[in-house]
C-alpha cells in the first residue's frame, strides 16, 4: 500500500508541475509550486516508511516549514517588488 | 483478529483514500477553468489528501517519537495550507484577476 501511495503522490506531482509550467498567471504558478512542495513532504514521509527508515520524517518536517515560508516570501516579492522591508518612515 | 492486522487494514484504507484525494486534487489543479477554482482543488489535496496519508502512516509507527513527528507535520500542513491558499487568492483578487463565471465562458 506504501507503493500505491508513492505512485499516487508522484503522479500528482507531475500534474502540479505541468500546471506550474503551463501557467497562465503568476498566481497559478505559485499555487502549483506550493502544492508541489506539500507533495514533496508527503513523498519523503511515505518513502521513509516504505524503505523502513522513518528517520526521514525529520527531513519532511523541515521541508514543510521551508515550503510555507518560501511560498509567502515569493508572493510578497512578486506583489510588492521587495520582501516587505520598512520604508523611510518605518511603516510597513 | 489481532490488533496488528486491524491496524494494517486501517492504515491501508487511509492510504488508499488519501491517494485518491491527492490524485483528484492534482487532476483538478490541471483541469479547473480558472485560478480561483484551482485553489479549491489545491486546498482539497492539501487537507484531505495529506491528512489521510499521514493518518495512514500514523497507524504504522513503532514508537512515540515517530508518531509525534507525524502529528507535527499534519498540524503544520493543516495550518499552512489554508493560510497560503487564502493569501494567494486574496492577492490575486487584489491584483484584479476576475473569477471565472458561466457567462465569461472561456478558459484562462
Amino acid at each position: 500500500m506504501f507503493v500505491a501511495a508513492l505512485l499516487a503522490v508522484l503522479a500528482s506531482m507531475v500534474l502540479a508541475l505541468t500546471r506550474a509550467l503551463v501557467g497562465p498567471t503568476l498566481y497559478d504558478r505559485i499555487l502549483a509550486i506550493n502544492i508541489f512542495g506539500t507533495k514533496t513532504v508527503l513523498l519523503i514521509a511515505v518513502a521513509g516508511f516504505a524503505a523502513g527508515r522513518p528517520d526521514f520524517l525529520d527531513i519532511a518536517l523541515v521541508y514543510a516549514l521551508i515550503n510555507f515560508v518560501g511560498t509567502i516570501a515569493v508572493m510578497r516579492l512578486s506583489h510588492y517588488g521587495d520582501l516587505g522591508a520598512a520604508d523611510e518612515e518605518g511603516v510597513l | 483478529m489481532s490488533l496488528e492486522a486491524a491496524l494494517d487494514i486501517a492504515s491501508g484504507c487511509s492510504l488508499l483514500v488519501g491517494s485518491l484525494f491527492v490524485v483528484s486534487g492534482g487532476v483538478g489543479l490541471l483541469r479547473m477553468p480558472d485560478f480561483f477554482s484551482r485553489t479549491h482543488a489545491a486546498s482539497l489535496t492539501d487537507t484531505a489528501g495529506a491528512g489521510l496519508i499521514l493518518l495512514g502512516l500514523l497507524f504504522q509507527v513503532d514508537d512515540f517519537a515517530q508518531g509525534l513527528r507525524l502529528a507535527l507535520i499534519a498540524l503544520f500542513l493543516l495550518f499552512t495550507g489554508p493560510t497560503a491558499t487564502h493569501a494567494l487568492a486574496s492577492a490575486a483578487l487584489g491584483d484584479g484577476l476576475s473569477p471565472w463565471t458561466r457567462k465569461s465562458g472561456s478558459r484562462r
